[in-house]
């Protein structure tokens, strides 16, 4: 292929990507808001549109104009480039996911993903870490302590909790071989009872730390106390307009990305039934499904913050480093002694 | 199986919020929908007149020395023999209430002794500006047909039962504040609107003097 056609082919990717993690933005920040209010007997944005799915577009074209201020005490270039920070990394981590199916196009396969990085999981990782640095730069160039504090506060919690994040996702690469995100969902093919998906299902001890950690990472509820809009102080205290707008993009996008790379690496991204349809329909099962299982992983996710209150601090602590990552390294053993017998045989036989 | 309890403990809240999405909503969707209010609801202020379109308030000032707010500013003032605003000597030529500061306890209700100034159920009052917010004389009193005046009778935020609703302080209590008149037509019925009929288990008849029927 001649460049031109290739650097076309990487815009159309790449603006895929832009485009459906803001749609999903605007539209989880509305289900959220629904879905709580429904929890809590209200009926939630009503307004802008029908069951007020515009609130949120009406949300950022008021964040947009609004003044954006700046602390005189605060570090003007690392104060402007901490939002960016935040949101860059968001917007990345969904380049390698797969959304459906790929298709061939002449001689050439074609996935429905950013890009196949055989690194993919490593990526992830590394940019779920990056979004730490957002954190601490915004809180530490505010120039004022409670984002200061709070910065502390959330990057001690990141990093912890992503001890644990990375530890679970040892045995995925173990059980299927490859830290390539294409590859983790190939491996996932194949299903019990002619529809039931396989999965990662094995490695649900995985999925749970996974998630929880993947909670506490994005800063949702109940490990939220970096933020906590209505009583601490958080990271982004001092932020205001648009830049305020780009963390709370992040969180959102990072929200969606943590319940998308979920659903692709423990229940099968886009694999499902498509009931024998012809193919000019059946490349839309691959799609819904993967939309299906991660609006369901959304859903708990405000389920959770429906109904967990806030942890205290050190709880959070305790949780993260007694609990979880001693579960996750024990669980690691199990695994890696179940994948060594599965290829060599037990020792005495 | 004590830790497994623990464990489970915290599982119970996760089916309470689930079961809660299948409740009825308690939101009212105002100002589509609107509560009736109680009768007795601390609105905004109006000046009653008498059916034969006299006023009430003799501007004896005796609503802003009770007020504990400070927010009437009455003066009265001898009226004019050849055409009297009130049936005394007096009436309240300047009179004016600053909704910013009121309170709405009601005590300039309980004080007047002419109930020339009752509550509404009215309670929507934004202003563009501070000097909207004090409600002078001709704001206050009500129209010769019993309406409350309103700056916007046609805003769909108005129910123009309410406005008509100027005596609710009134009709609720007795007249003069005897308990023993609780409930009887009172002598001072507001223009427009009429003498309020009996309701359930109270007598429709007064007594020859006016009070109570025994």
């Amino acid at each position: 292929m001649s460049g031109w056609a290739l650097l076309l082919e990487a815009t159309i990717r790449v603006v895929g990507v832009f485009g459906m993690l803001l749609t999903a933005t605007l539209l989880v920040v509305w289900f959220e808001r629904k879905i709580v209010a429904d929890m809590q007997n209200r009926v939630g944005p009503m307004r802008a549109g029908p069951y007020g799915i515009l609130q949120t577009v009406a949300d950022g074209v008021k964040l947009l104009f609004k003044e954006n201020i700046m602390p005189r005490k605060a570090e003007a270039m690392l104060y402007l480039a901490a939002p960016i920070a935040a949101a860059v990394p968001a917007f990345l981590i969904f380049l390698v996911i797969p959304i459906g199916r790929p298709f061939t196009l002449g001689d050439r396969v074609i996935n429905l993903a950013g890009t196949d990085l055989n690194i993919g999981l490593l990526y992830v990782l590394a940019l779920s870490s990056i979004a730490v640095y957002a954190v601490v730069l915004a809180g530490w160039s505010s120039g004022s302590k409670y984002p200061l504090l709070g910065a502390v506060r959330a990057s001690a919690q990141m990093i912890s909790y992503e001890a644990a994040m990375g530890l679970a996702l040892v045995p995925v690469i173990l059980f299927t071989g490859t830290t390539s995100i294409i590859g983790i969902v190939d491996a996932q093919a194949g299903s019990v009872l002619g529809f039931l998906g396989v999965w990662n299902v094995v490695l649900i001890p995985s999925f749970l730390i996974f998630f929880i950690a993947g909670v506490a990472e994005t800063n949702r509820a109940p490990f939220d106390l970096v933020e906590a809009e209505s009583e601490i102080i958080g990271f982004h205290t001092e932020y205001s307009g648009f830049r305020f707008a780009l963390f709370f993009l992040a969180e959102y996008i990072n929200m969606f990305n943590m319940s998308a790379l979920t659903v692709t690496l423990f229940f099968g991204g886009w694999h499902g039934p498509d009931f024998g349809t012809p193919s000019w329909i059946s490349w839309v099962f691959p799609i819904f499904w993967f939309l299906a299982k991660t609006t369901f992983f959304l859903f708990v996710f405000v389920w959770i913050r429906a109904s967990l209150p806030r942890i205290r601090y050190d709880q959070l602590m305790a949780f993260g480093w007694k609990r979880l990552i001693p579960i996750s390294l024990l669980w690691l053993v199990l695994a890696t002694v179940a994948v060594a017998v599965r290829r060599i045989g037990l020792p005495w036989a | 199986m004590g830790w497994f309890a623990d464990l489970l403990g915290p599982m119970k809240g996760f089916a309470v919020t689930l079961r809660q999405m299948t409740k009825p909503r308690v939101t009212t969707s105002y100002p589509h929908q609107k509560k009736v209010k109680p009768q007795r609801f601390h609105g905004r202020h109006v000046l009653n007149r008498y059916p034969d379109g006299m006023e009430k308030c003799i501007g004896c000032e005796l609503c802003a020395g009770v007020c504990p707010a400070r927010c009437i500013y009455v003066r009265g003032a001898e009226n004019p023999p050849e055409a009297p605003v009130s049936p005394g000597e007096r009436y309240g030529y300047v009179y004016e209430i600053n909704m910013l500061r009121c309170i709405f306890c009601g005590l300039c209700v309980e004080a007047c002794p002419t109930e020339a100034i009752t509550m509404t159920q009215l309670f929507e009052m934004s202003v563009e500006n501070r000097d909207d917010a004090i409600y002078t004389r001709d704001e206050l009193l009500m129209s010769p047909d019993g309406t409350v005046p309103h700056p916007e009778p046609a805003s769909n935020l108005i129910d123009l039962n309410e406005l008509r609703l100027a005596d609710g302080w009134m009709r609720a209590t007795s007249p003069s504040g005897r308990a023993a008149y609780e409930g009887i037509p009172g002598w001072t019925p507001t223009a427009g609107v009429g003498l309020r009929p009996p309701e359930r288990g109270q007598r429709a008849e007064a007594g020859p003097d006016g009070g109570p029927a025994e």
